[in-house]
């Protein structure tokens, strides 16, 4: 039983060092297979430190599968194969002896529909703290209303940090989720889709957050919104499906993906011809 | 949904079978309200019986069948929501195990209550020597109870939204901390009418407290006296005691009124629960 | 999530627990019953009569007994309760069936008791008015019945309920009358659940102990028509379990073992029953 349980002040270095360094993330050669039908198959991809990189492509290429790679969440589906390697930072994370715990405090995700606990805003982000360590309340008021300001919302909701989460608009509940992340001090973010449930307006607030989370954070985003990864990401990965399973066919900075592509369906993709 | 339809022979004979079929049922609740009614004072509740029944009161019966109920979901409520939460959080639908669990909770489910009052006599009651008592009755009951609970409560704990869970999962919270704090109670409700209808069940339970609660018409002076609930005492005034017709019927009032309230408590808890 | 191992191990003991309520009462009869079906043999408790004072210990009288009344019970509530059911679903104005369905639930869960004492009070005299005595397999058969029904209109409505809405809808909008939709698209899809859920309310009926003994008269013969009293197992091991000693008390334990049989078998039917589909 001991060895869940951290010294506390470890925690409180923890989160309360400001984070100097982003990581990358290296892809290499991953196979995921439910059942063994593969959904994606050889990806390659070098996602840079500190920077927003988004993984576009049609529906049902395997962008969100890759995703949920990174942080094991793939670990929760029955049935389900990942193999390869994927190099967060300097350690391959598909190893089975990382410790989830440190990973999934390292790599931070968000889900496309918004998903606060039924519980505070408050304790929406004082319950993660608590259960990975932390113990003074101090810290964990100071934390809370530094990543509500981070996302934006402290203005909004400083007065009512006890109401219900599930009172909050759509677009407020992403920004809690993202704060929710923040709080635990990821060093990389994984967004799956997190403006498809939201209106313009909120699309737009959560958009202009993901952007200002660089450099201090790495960002991996999965978007089917085209001109969404044109605003925001500073690299593009595309996905396609081929011979039956999704795969990377070309990736680069923004620029040159949708300016000077190489790959032919790139070219007819980023102009909307197929897709 | 096919209800605009002009009548026809058909509807005809469908109507007149709904009609008659209700006519028994209701004719006999108005029967027992009419020849209870009557009897149905303060006193009646509050005093001691006195001439085996034929007059005075039901008070030690309502006190018999509150400590019975009581022990019996002492017993059900850990080991039913153990079960549950285990079925629903810990192991897949295919797994063998689930499945005989499952099967096995039929089965019970469907037993006569009357292989319950003979289980409940021999190894309560005799083998482990609490004779007859209300422990025994209690726990008795509880064994006859437990499939309804556990199936109910399995059902609210599945119906919580499983983002709750993606959101807990990617955050690593701790399984016992996701259970106490966000599952439990998101399905709260839910748990609340698995409670009430297992009351209900119980309360109705005659045969089986027979052997194992005992006849007697005192007050029981703790846990391990004997008492007569409610059910028992209705059986042995209609049965046993010539004349106790009368209050046997108000004895039936006062159950029927408790299912009742019980019903339509449970109704109102499980409308907000699933909207 | 992280888990503890702890709380890990507990939850599993109590899913075991309660799944081993039953294998505990299983094991518990057998024991009991091994010592006198060991020393007369199977067939000594389906042969003679049942004279426990005398080492008579057969149990065919309350089998046939308690076989009589439930089948009786079911043919009379299993149409009927199908035709409540698609009453309530596709006849009846929208607040009338909701209040049907209301008051169906609440006939399920009137103690067994008070359908008894209504029996004994009232269906007895009334039949003892027609053809004496009145407490018989008739009354047995009416008041079980009337316990039954609740449950079989529940669990039709049920499965009525699951039929998917385009079925009935396109079929609608082929023209078709009602009776026609209901009797060969709406009843057969939901087939499988009607008689799953009828199984297992055969089982209740089988299994139900004070309202039979309080209507059918108890007396231990072989049951001889509609008017006559008979005396089912369930209410057998309820009146002489209080004095029976040796080998008549572990005679009862065994037609409880009976009892216990049948319901699973009865319980295992409903599974499969539940599992097909009728296209």
């Amino acid at each position: 039983m001991f060895k869940y349980m951290r010294q506390s002040n470890e925690i409180e270095q923890i989160f309360t060092t400001i984070n100097t360094s982003a990581i990358s993330i290296s892809i290499k050669n991953v196979d995921v297979r439910y059942n063994n039908v593969a959904v994606i198959e050889g990806v390659n991809l070098d996602v840079p430190a500190g920077q927003v990189t988004a993984l576009v492509g049609p529906s049902g290429c395997g962008k969100s599968s890759l995703l949920t790679c990174i942080n094991r969440m793939t670990d929760t589906v029955a049935h389900c194969q990942v193999s390869g390697e994927i190099l967060v930072g300097s350690d391959n994370i598909l190893h089975t002896k990382t410790d989830l715990g440190i990973l999934r405090r390292k790599v931070g995700m968000v889900f496309q529909q918004p998903n606060p606990f039924p519980l505070s805003i408050f304790e929406n982000i004082r319950f993660p703290l608590k259960e990975h360590g932390m113990r003074d309340e101090k810290s964990i008021s100071e934390i809370v209303e530094t990543v509500l300001t981070q996302v934006g919302l402290w203005d909004e909701v400083k007065d009512r940090l006890k109401t219900n989460a599930l009172q909050l608009s759509g677009g407020q509940q992403q920004r809690l989720c993202i704060a929710r992340c923040l709080a635990l001090k990821p060093e990389v973010i994984l967004f799956d889709e997190p403006c498809s449930a939201l209106d313009p307006v909120s699309s737009t607030t959560v958009e202009k957050l993901i952007k200002g989370l660089t450099p201090d954070y790495t960002v991996l985003m999965v978007t089917h919104n085209l001109a969404q990864a044109r605003r925001i990401a500073d690299h593009v990965a595309v996905c396609w499906m081929q011979s039956g399973a999704g795969c990377i066919i070309e990736s680069g900075d923004t620029e040159s993906i949708f300016e000077r592509s190489i790959h032919p369906i790139t070219q007819a993709f980023c102009k909307g011809d197929q897709g | 949904m096919l209800n605009n339809y002009r009548p026809d022979l058909n509807s005809f004979l469908i109507w007149l079978v709904a009609i008659l079929v209700a006519v028994l049922p209701i004719m006999m609740l108005w029967e027992i309200a009419r020849d209870g009614l009557p009897h149905l004072t303060l006193s009646f509740l509050l005093d001691e019986p006195s001439n085996a029944g034929r007059s005075g009161g039901i008070f030690p019966m309502l006190v018999s069948t509150f400590w019975i109920l009581g022990v019996c979901l002492l017993a059900v409520i850990p080991i039913g929501l153990g079960c549950a939460l285990y079925l629903s959080e810990c192991i897949q639908a295919e797994n063998p195990i689930a499945r005989w669990v499952g099967l096995s909770l039929d089965v019970l489910s469907g037993v006569p209550s009357i292989v319950f009052g003979l289980f409940g006599y021999a190894i309560f009651a005799l083998h482990l020597g609490l004779g007859f008592s209300i422990v025994s009755g209690g726990l008795s009951l509880a064994c006859m109870v437990l499939p309804l609970f556990i199936r109910t409560t399995e059902h609210a704990l599945r119906s919580s939204p499983p983002a709750y869970r993606q959101a807990a999962e990617a955050l690593n919270l701790s399984f016992l901390g996701f259970v106490a704090r966000i599952l439990i109670p998101s399905a709260s409700r839910g748990i609340a009418v698995a409670l009430i209808i297992s009351i209900g069940r119980a309360l109705a339970e005659t045969a089986v407290l027979i052997f194992t609660a005992g006849y007697v018409t005192r007050m029981p002076s703790s846990l391990s006296d004997s008492g007569r609930a409610l059910s028992v005492h209705i059986y042995d005034l209609s049965m046993n005691v010539s004349g106790g017709q009368n209050n046997a019927a108000a004895t039936a009032l006062v159950l029927v009124i408790f299912i009742i309230l019980i019903n339509i408590f449970a109704h109102r808890m499980s409308r907000r629960w699933q909207t | 999530m992280r888990t503890n191992r702890f709380v890990q191990i507990s939850l599993k003991v109590s899913a075991l627990l309660a799944a081993s309520v039953l294998l505990f009462i299983l094991y518990f009869l057998v024991q009991e019953s091994i010592p006198l079906i060991k020393t007369l043999g199977m067939s000594a408790f389906f042969q003679g009569g049942w004279y426990p004072l005398e080492g008579e210990y057969s149990l065919t009288p309350m089998l046939l007994g308690s076989l009589y009344v439930a089948i009786g019970a079911l043919a009379l509530a299993a149409p009927l309760g199908i035709v409540v059911a698609i009453f309530g679903q596709f006849y009846a104005p929208v607040l009338l069936g909701k209040v049907y369905r209301g008051m169906v639930e609440l006939l399920s869960g009137i103690p067994s008791v008070v359908y008894g004492f209504w029996g004994l009070t009232v269906l007895v005299p009334w039949i003892t008015y027609w053809v004496p005595p009145g407490t018989s397999v008739l009354a047995g058969i009416i008041v079980l019945a009337m316990m039954v029904l609740p449950l079989v209109v529940l669990t039709a409505d049920s499965a009525i309920s699951s039929v998917p809405r385009n079925y009935i809808r396109s079929a609608q909008a082929l023209g078709l009358a009602r009776w026609g939709i209901i009797y060969r698209l709406v009843l057969p899809v939901a087939l499988p659940g009607i008689l799953s859920g009828i199984m297992l309310q055969s089982g209740r009926a089988l299994g139900e102990t004070m309202a039979v003994l309080m209507v059918t008269g108890n007396v231990v013969q072989l049951p001889e028509g509609l008017f006559k009293p008979v005396r089912t197992l369930t209410a057998n091991i309820a009146l002489e379990m209080a004095y029976a000693v040796d080998s008549h008390r572990i005679a009862l334990f065994i037609s409880g073992l009976l009892l216990l049989l049948m319901t699973v078998l009865i319980v295992s039917i409903a599974h499969y029953l539940k599992g097909r589909r009728f296209a």
